[in-house]
């Protein structure tokens, strides 16, 4: 009997399941992105619409913030590993303040493109849609992605078992450093087709 | 491990409550908020089955329009009001009701209700887990399931009615609200609705995949699963790569409808006003939308497939024909699926070069879909059949396939498909490839895991074969002759056909397909009677009522949290030794080792196993001593 529960409590501690669902998770937003990318190739192949633009630097700046909460990120992964819960918890509220840092950034990468530059989202050329398209969707991800740095942030403060921090801390960084990447890919794909 | 093939009941449910005394299930948790897979698996159930009638129903009302297409029937006008003024349906409304019929039976019916019911009921059971990954997630998936439900729904009591623009929601006419009735509100409560969907779908296969391959009990590697088990498994991973490219696909629509963008429209005259819209392209939105849409059609087939594959091999009493081939086919058409979607899209004006290479990986999937065909008829050859309900409808599934099947070798001709596009021939194509075929499929499931499903009922037999016989003769009766008038022709999703008099010869067809649609409704009824009162009052089955290998048939008749009292059974061989030659019953479970069943043992059961083949060979030799000596 006693055997029984220990190895059912066993069972329901096995987080590695959920960790998968989170891989699967990333991956289908990932077909997302490679869908909308890919209707832009077919838009602008078949109508010989390209961006005809240069991207504002404004995106070079925000690249480089969510780059560096990536690495933020992993100082705090590493900072979980080693028990050092403040530095932790430092590194996830730094990962924090970048991620809304981007957000605001991409924001104000909106402004100018359509103040500054006259690049509007309802466009007849849609392939300049398409920024507007694939910049809000990633940030929606950014917005998710946030949430679960937060819910990581409250576990630590919990002071839940070890397991679970740790666990929570693995969720939170294979979503952002999927965010960062996807975002790198986004941005190399919009310069690659600039004109 | 054979003390758990001898755990019954009540001594079990002891052990449970153990363990279980901190969790108290209220009415809620246990039956609204539920995180249980097999209570989740009921309720997406019920709930296809109630959107499956509704879409029946649905059907049944433009079958009437499309054989009597001058009559007027002034019980129309009672029961739906403003869209059948004068008893004669609204021909916008037509539409209408064609597009949400299509809508719910694809995605409502045979994804959601089909997947749903069966990879939840069955993925934890028949691999060993105790519930799915992230039981939570599942509890979620249903509910966005049950949302977009309520949404598609609620498009008919807006003012102008559901969405009209097809299943497929082709743009222009689903991006401009001011095209038609069913543009408007009812067009954005389509969208709205299918996002919850897409939702639903793309948790509930994460979950499925996560837990196939986390989670199986010891013993289970992948080559022991039953295949019902790898066709979920396979649909889920369908699901997780093209659900999200109709996200992408839906993104840009409601852009365009709502927003002003022009990603698929260009040059469009509304009622004799010029839009603004420029640069846009419809066909873009083909290729998102079929980029789903094809593997769509395969999500819906392959748990039926899977189901087949199961009740078939069951109520043969003979191992599965090619087991791993039925595997390496699925896992074939999961690819090729997604390099086909072209052939949906032959008379847009594609390259005669791409419309070629498209034609050819569509006739390749045929060649997995052969494959599997003939393997369940070789199982089922020389048989020892029992022809159960579940097992009727399992064969029915294996005939539509056929018959349905063989058409989309002609669809998949380029050349052909010109003549054959958007006519009645594509319909009866789809309608028994993956309509008959899928239902038939999912039925089979509701009949041979009934006693699963409801805690050890089973379903009443004669009504079964009842339904059986009526639903599987006018399903041909229904799609069979609509092959010729797609030769002649005639054209699909049209309100009427008197405006051309050469269609005229078709109006008696028309008839008897109504009304053998009609008989065939009726049929469900003694389904419908059948499943809902067996609930209470159906037979008393067994544990383990067919005779079958698999594991779900180990656990306990009862429903608990867990699946099984104290540990999950290991397994010790593949799920298809039925009919084993040296054993004295005609089926081995899973959960008997090699070492109890020396008697039918073979060389090949030892393949990755030395020392077992070693012991094997020690037995037989002193075995064929004895012999000698006696
Ligand atoms: C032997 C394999 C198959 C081939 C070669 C094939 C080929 C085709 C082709 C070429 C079309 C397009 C016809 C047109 O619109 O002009 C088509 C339509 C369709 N097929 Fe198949 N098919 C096959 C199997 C299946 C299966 C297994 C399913 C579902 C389970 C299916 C479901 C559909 C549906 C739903 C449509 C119509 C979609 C629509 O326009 O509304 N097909 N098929
Ligand atoms: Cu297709």
């Amino acid at each position: 009997m006693m055997a029984q529960q220990v190895h059912q409590e066993k069972d329901r501690l096995d987080l590695a399941p959920k960790k998968f669902v989170m891989w699967l998770f990333v991956f289908a937003s990932f077909m997302i992105f490679a869908a909308l990318t890919s209707g832009f190739i077919v838009y602008a192949g078949g109508h010989g619409h390209a961006l005809n633009l240069r991207l504002p630097d404004i995106f070079i700046y925000s690249t480089s913030v969510i780059v560096l909460s990536s690495l933020t990120m992993f100082m705090a992964s590493r900072s979980a590993k080693r028990l050092e819960f403040d530095r932790q918890r430092l590194f996830l509220w730094l990962t924090v303040a970048l991620g809304i840092l981007f957000f605001v950034l991409q924001v104000y990468g909106w402004y100018i493109l359509t103040y500054k530059m006259g690049i509007y989202f309802v466009n007849p050329n849609a392939s300049q849609s398409f920024i507007y398209v694939f910049t809000g969707v990633h940030l929606l991800h950014i917005v998710a992605g946030i949430m679960v740095l937060l819910s990581a942030l409250y576990i630590s403060y919990r002071n839940r078992p070890q397991a679970i921090n740790l666990y929570r801390m693995e969720i939170a960084s294979i979503f952002w450093h999927f965010l960062d990447i996807m975002w790198i890919y986004l941005y190399v794909f919009l310069l690659l087709n600039q004109n | 491990m054979s003390s758990t093939l001898a755990v019954h009941g009540h001594g079990a449910e002891h052990h449970d409550h153990g363990h279980e005394h901190h969790h108290h299930d209220t009415f809620i948790t246990k039956y609204v908020f539920s995180q249980d897979h097999k209570m989740i698996a009921k309720q997406f159930l019920i709930t296809g089955i109630t959107m499956a009638v509704i879409a029946m129903i649905l059907s049944l009302l433009f079958r009437i329009q499309l054989a009597y297409p001058d009559k007027s029937f002034p019980l129309l006008e009672t029961l739906l009001g403003r869209f059948a003024p004068g008893g004669r349906l609204d021909p916008e409304f037509y539409l209408s009701l064609v597009t949400i019929h299509g809508t719910i039976m694809v995605f409502f019916v045979l994804t959601a209700g089909l997947s749903g019911t069966f990879s939840n009921l069955l993925i934890p059971l028949q691999c060993g887990s105790r519930d799915m990954a992230s039981p939570f997630v599942n509890m979620l998936s249903y509910w966005f399931f049950l949302t977009a439900s309520v949404i598609m729904l609620a498009s008919f009591f807006v003012q102008k009615g559901p969405a009209g623009a097809g299943w497929t929601i082709y743009p222009p006419l689903s991006a401009l609200p001011k095209a038609m009735k069913g543009s408007d509100l009812g067009m954005t409560l389509w969208l709205i609705s299918m996002v919850c969907f897409i939702g639903s779908s793309l948790m509930g296969g994460i979950n499925y995949v996560s837990t196939v391959l986390n989670m199986r009990t010891k013993g289970m590697d992948l080559w022991k699963m039953p295949l019902t088990v790898w066709a979920f498994f396979l649909t889920a991973i369908l699901g997780i790569l093209s659900f999200p490219v109709l996200v992408a696909g839906v993104v840009l629509l409601i852009f365009d409808r709502s927003f002003g963008t022009s990603f698929y429209l260009s040059d469009i005259v509304l009622a004799g006003k010029v839009m603004p819209f420029s640069g846009g392209s419809p066909i873009l939105f083909q290729h998102l939308f079929w980029f789903l849409g094809h593997p769509e059609v395969y999500i819906v087939i392959m748990p039926a497939m899977g189901i087949a594959s199961e009740v078939i091999a069951v109520n043969s009493r003979k191992p599965i024909f090619g087991y791993h081939a039925m595997v390496y086919s699925l896992i074939g058409i999961t690819t090729l699926s997604f390099i086909v979607w072209g052939h949906h899209m032959f008379v847009t004006g594609m390259n005669p070069f791409l419309g070629g290479v498209f034609m050819i990986t569509t006739l390749i999937i045929a060649v997995p879909s052969a494959v599997k065909t003939f393997n369940w008829l070789a199982t089922i050859w020389r048989g020892n059949i029992r022809f159960t309900p579940a097992m009727l409808f399992a064969i029915g599934m294996v005939s539509f396939f056929i018959s349905g099947g063989v058409t989309g070798i002609w669809l998949g001709n380029s050349a052909l498909d010109i003549n054959l596009h958007d006519t009645y021939f594509v319909v009866a194509h789809f309608h028994l490839v993956m309509g008959s075929a899928a239902i038939f499929g999912m039925l089979a499931g509701v009949y041979h895991w009934y006693p699963k499903l409801f805690a050890g009922r089973l379903m009443d037999e004669k009504l079964g074969y009842l339904h059986f016989w009526i639903t599987f003769i006018c399903a041909y009766l229904v799609f069979f002759p609509m092959h010729f008038m797609g030769l002649d022709g005639v054209p699909r999703r049209y309100y009427e056909m008197t405006a051309f008099p050469s269609f005229n010869k078709w109006m008696s067809v028309n008839i008897l397909i109504t009304w053998s649609a009609i008989t065939a409704g009726l049929a469900q009824v003694a389904f419908l009677y059948n499943f809902f009162s067996s609930i209470w009052f159906g037979k008393r089955a067994t544990q383990n009522p067919w005779n079958a290998n698999t594991l779900e048939w180990t656990a306990p008749i009862e429903h608990m949290h867990g699946n099984w009292p104290g540990e999950i059974p290991t397994v010790y061989r593949w799920p298809y030794d039925y009919s084993k030659p040296g054993h004295d019953a005609d089926f081995i479970p899973q959960t008997v080792p090699l070492s109890e069943t020396m008697s039918s043992n073979l060389p090949h059961d030892f393949e990755d196993n030395p020392a077992g083949l070693e012991q094997y060979n020690a037995w037989v030799k002193a075995h064929k001593a004895n012999e000698a000596v006696k």
